[in-house]
């Protein structure tokens, strides 16, 4: 066994880490706000912006985020035109190619929880809204976000899970994340076991830990929902 | 050029839904098996399947593929060494594929099929054992037709996320349509295009799948449907 290795890399690890969870939070916090609206017109009346919305989500759900990325990583390159514009030293990095496909993805997912979200509110609690004589916009800030992500939470969560393990994906464009680390560490040492071991355990501790905290959040922002659906 | 390349990228499909069902099949296997350790009266055996779930869903697809690719043969050849044995242990890409998918599902199927025995309600399994059904016929004309219906909306799910999932078993190095694509978009600097003719043919997939799994749902909903009217 070389854990010594593993014990001699570890700052890597630690960097791999914060990348990890870089990529993770920028990707969700970006498309959290791109979802809320993206919810709403999902329930629009209106059927261009309903069906508009709904074939977006199809396709990045519909497809793996793998090929998602490689299209954006190594596709946009197959275009002069984009080659040539003012945006391409920002579009052949993989960073931003990265949160970019995770981004688009993430929010495919978010915005369909949320979508289910609102629908889910009784219509009593809109109907005093409008008793109230709120405005559509005083309505969604007051009434209808908050009571959409409340009930989007527990899958809220899972879909947060799902975006941190999905950062691994990076490593495959040259990224070093956790995973990225290990194959790293892999290659310069000869050694197979040790490194994706530790990448294992340390994707574990982040998983609990954000299940943990989720957790908290729930009962703190969701627990007047928790008599009705227990 | 592009038609021959596109052909041979979607000619790779069959490997790609060969890997996705077999997988289906192992996870289906591991869920139930797993699914009754967790509701079973058994400690030893609720230990085990939670830590199975636990561990499987706490670590990424890809890092348990690679894993299961290099470090398990890995360990496994040290111990070889160590007893003094003369071979080494090596997977090939679609046995380490359709492993690695099949216990990372298992671990998915676990929470649908335990959800779906739970909601069984209890009085028919009673009403079973007072007619003195054996275990065997108790499971295979009670619990399962029962199982198939509740548990059918989180298969559907896993199996459509799975799908998908095949993807990564192109990094391996198993030639799924993945993996065709990127030779290519290599070979050809045309990435886009044949990444994209990828992206159709899992979207295909996808689409098919939900028309196809609506219509078995429509055929298990019949016995609930004649309740309600």
């Amino acid at each position: 066994m070389n854990w010594d290795v593993i014990v001699e890399n570890l700052p890597l690890y630690l960097e791999g880490a914060k990348l990890t969870l870089i990529l993770a939070f920028a990707s969700l916090g970006i498309s959290f706000f791109l979802a809320i609206p993206l919810a709403f017109l999902r329930n629009s009346e209106n059927a261009a912006f309903r069906y508009t919305v709904m074939a977006y989500t199809l396709v990045f759900r519909g497809t793996p985020l793998l090929v998602q990325l490689f299209l954006i990583y190594f596709g946009l390159a197959q275009f002069g035109l984009v080659r040539e514009s003012v945006l391409w030293p920002w579009l052949s990095s993989p960073m931003v190619c990265v949160i970019a496909a995770f981004v688009l993805n993430t929010t495919a997912y978010s915005t369909e929880i949320f979508a289910g979200g609102l629908r889910h509110i009784p219509v009593g609690e809109i109907e005093a809204a409008r008793a109230y004589g709120m405005s559509g916009l005083v309505q969604a800030r007051r009434i209808l976000i908050p009571a959409m992500l409340t009930r989007s939470l527990p899958l809220y969560g899972n879909e947060m899970i799902m975006m941190l393990h999905a950062t691994s994906l990076a490593s495959t464009v040259t990224l070093l994340e956790v995973t990225g680390v290990a194959r790293n560490i892999t290659l310069n040492y000869y050694i197979q076991f040790e490194p994706y071991v530790t990448a294992a355990a340390i994707y574990l501790v982040l998983t609990f830990a954000l299940v943990s905290a989720f957790q908290l959040v729930q009962r703190r922002w969701a627990g007047y929902l928790e008599s009705r659906i227990g | 050029m592009v038609a021959d390349y596109a052909a041979a990228i979607l000619s790779a499909g069959s490997t790609t839904l060969l890997v996705a069902v077999l997988s289906l099949l192992v996870a289906t296997f591991l869920g139930l098996t797993a699914a009754f350790a967790k509701l079973s009266a058994s400690s030893g055996l609720r230990a085990v399947a939670g830590i199975y779930t636990f561990v499987v869903r706490g670590i990424p697809d890809l890092v348990i593929m690679l894993l299961v690719f290099y470090s398990l043969p890995a360990l496994l050849n040290q111990w070889i060494e160590m007893l003094g044995w003369d071979f080494r242990v090596e997977f090939s890409p679609t046995v380490a594929g359709i492993a690695t998918l099949g216990v990372i599902f298992g671990a998915y199927m676990t929470e649908t099929f335990k959800t779906a025995l739970q909601n069984i309600p209890r009085g028919q399994i009673e009403a079973a054992v007072a007619y003195g059904l054996t275990r065997r016929r108790m499971f295979i004309h009670i619990i399962l037709p029962q199982l198939v219906r509740l548990a059918l909306p989180g298969f559907t799910n896993n199996w459509l996320v799975l799908a998908k999932g095949t993807a990564l078993v192109s990094l391996i190095g198993l030639q799924d349509v993945m993996f065709r694509a990127k030779g290519a978009a290599e070979a050809t600097a045309m990435p886009f295009t044949f990444y994209l003719i990828a992206a159709g043919f899992y979207l295909a997939v996808t689409l098919v799948s939900m028309s196809l799994l609506c219509l078995v749902a429509r055929r298990f909903d019949v016995g609930t449907r004649k309740v309600l009217s």
